[in-house]
């Protein structure tokens, strides 16, 4: 069981910083990651963008513990990855995966998961449900709730283990545009609070307003990261000048 | 066609004044189909969960095995536990030929593999959708199993009411190791064959009406349970 630090309600067991050393990962004799070595540590916000089939949701997952690569080694704080620190990592995917019981119980099962004491579970639950805007609809099944509110309550259940790093895969895509301004919120919340915070998008709007830096991928490769004023700016690379001007990039 | 009116008033009429022998052997149907339900579900849940989740060399075999054996021809599993249990058997000692406890054993190697196939199926999707969140949330397969049984437990129940609505039905197996003796083994089904042929229509439309209805209301209970799951998003 994960200790629990009392003073700010996070897991013992720093991930930080999440490491990929040489990233490569094959399937059906296609090479779907090319060589990544990254780092995340720190705070504030990368953004990962790049075309369809770059790899983006692929090396989050491999970073998360999720899928193990090819050839390459992650490590989380400089050690391999293991389940007892795997809550540190809130991973939101692009369609919320919620259990079939109510919304306080998904965020109570999250907490009972990352060995968070029984007697904490409501008042955190209640907390993650406060700071969503969840409050009313506690006791809702959660899988009735709306793609925006599921959503909500997907980034309210991660945030609630109180992780060191939000990973979020595209997490408004097909979201009309209120929900993605309260799972935005949710997401500064969170930053400010000291979360390291990656998300994918395809939306350049979105990259805009809530980038410190950005990541671009393209094949498989990393071939840009940049501070988000001087990507957004001017990216270096060719592919990725092309990607920000719209352009279809193969 | 006069008898034939005349036998289902009869029967009618055993049914509304609960005749005694009537109840009699719907009291012991049900009592051996519920039995044999919930021994199948005792064994057929876990070993579908088992196949659904743990990863194993056959486990291909197991999925291709447990489905065939859904339809196994209730006769011949009649006849192996027959076999089993009978002197020269290995079970012989236990003296169980011949009693409800042996049609129980009969019902339950006949229904286990439709809860287990059922369950194995429901299991599978559900872990298929939950996978990636539960490990991303740090839960092992240990705890993954009873989440996964949880959220998969109106689909169970159904598997568990397919089972026992096959018990209930099934004829071959119980005659052939209860022995349809009145007052011991006589069961619904076995009666009915047995009325039938000794032309006693009245006993053997009572008792048909009733596994009508009991058949009815099973399919009514899956249908309810379903609409239940799929109004509250538990489906």
């Amino acid at each position: 069981m994960p200790e629990v630090d009392a003073s700010n309600g996070r897991n013992a067991g720093a991930v930080l910083p999440i490491r990929g050393e040489g990233l490569v990962f094959e399937r059906g004799g296609r090479r779907l990651l090319d060589n990544i070595d990254i780092e995340i540590g720190g705070a504030g916000t990368l953004v990962v963008i790049g075309p369809n089939g770059a790899g983006k949701s692929l090396l989050v997952r491999v970073l998360a513990g999720l899928v193990v690569p090819t050839v390459g080694k992650v490590t989380w704080a400089g050690a391999a990855p293991d389940r007892r620190r795997a809550p540190r990592i809130g991973f939101v995917f692009q369609r919320p995966v919620l259990l079939r019981r109510s919304v306080l119980a998904n965020i109570a099962y999250a907490l009972a998961a990352a060995g968070v004491a029984r007697s904490e579970h409501g008042r955190r639950a209640h907390a993650a449900l406060e700071r969503a805007r969840l409050t009313h609809l506690a006791h809702a099944p959660a899988r009735v709730l709306s793609g925006g509110e599921q959503q909500l309550v997907s980034i309210a259940r991660a945030l609630a283990m109180g992780p060191e790093i939000l990973i979020l895969d595209e997490p408004t895509s097909n979201l009309d545009p209120a929900a993605t301004i309260a799972i935005e919120g949710l997401v500064g919340i969170a930053r400010s609070e000291g979360t390291r915070v990656v998300l994918i998008t395809h939306d350049l709007g979105q990259a805009r307003r809530l980038a410190d830096e950005v990541a671009f991928l393209h094949r498989g490769r990393l071939i840009e990261r940049a501070p988000s004023a001087a990507f957004l700016a001017r990216p270096e690379t060719a592919e990725a000048q092309a990607f920000m001007r719209g352009e279809i990039v193969l | 066609m006069q008898d034939f009116t005349a036998a289902i008033g009869e029967a009618l009429r055993l049914i509304a004044t609960f005749d005694a022998n009537l109840a009699e052997i719907v009291g012991l149907s049900l009592r051996v189909s519920i039995a044999a339900t919930g021994s199948a579900a005792l064994i057929g849940l876990p070993l579908g969960a088992l196949i659904a989740i743990a990863a194993f060399r056959g486990r291909a075999f197991a999925i291709l095995l447990v489905n065939a054996l859904m339809g196994l021809p209730p006769v011949v599993v009649g006849l192996i536990v027959y076999l089993m249990l009978s002197n020269a058997g290995p079970l012989g000692g236990f003296g169980l030929l011949y009693s409800p406890t042996a049609m129980i054993i009969a019902q339950t190697v006949l229904i286990t593999p439709i809860v287990a196939a059922l369950a194995r199926q429901t299991i599978e999707d559900l872990k298929l959708e939950y996978d990636e969140q539960l490990r991303a949330l740090g839960v092992g397969p240990l705890r993954a199993v009873p989440t996964l049984l949880w959220d998969g437990r109106f689909s169970l129940l159904t598997a568990c009411l397919a089972g026992f609505g096959r018990a209930t039905a099934e004829v071959g197996a119980v005659i052939i190791v209860g022995g349809n003796i009145n007052h011991v083994t006589r069961v619904m089904t076995t009666a009915i064959a047995l009325e039938t042929s000794k032309g006693d229509l009245a006993l053997a439309l009572g008792l048909g009406l009733i596994l009508l209805v009991i058949a009815i209301a099973i399919n009514a209970l899956v249908m309810g349970l379903r609409a239940t799951a799929v109004r509250s998003a538990y489906a």
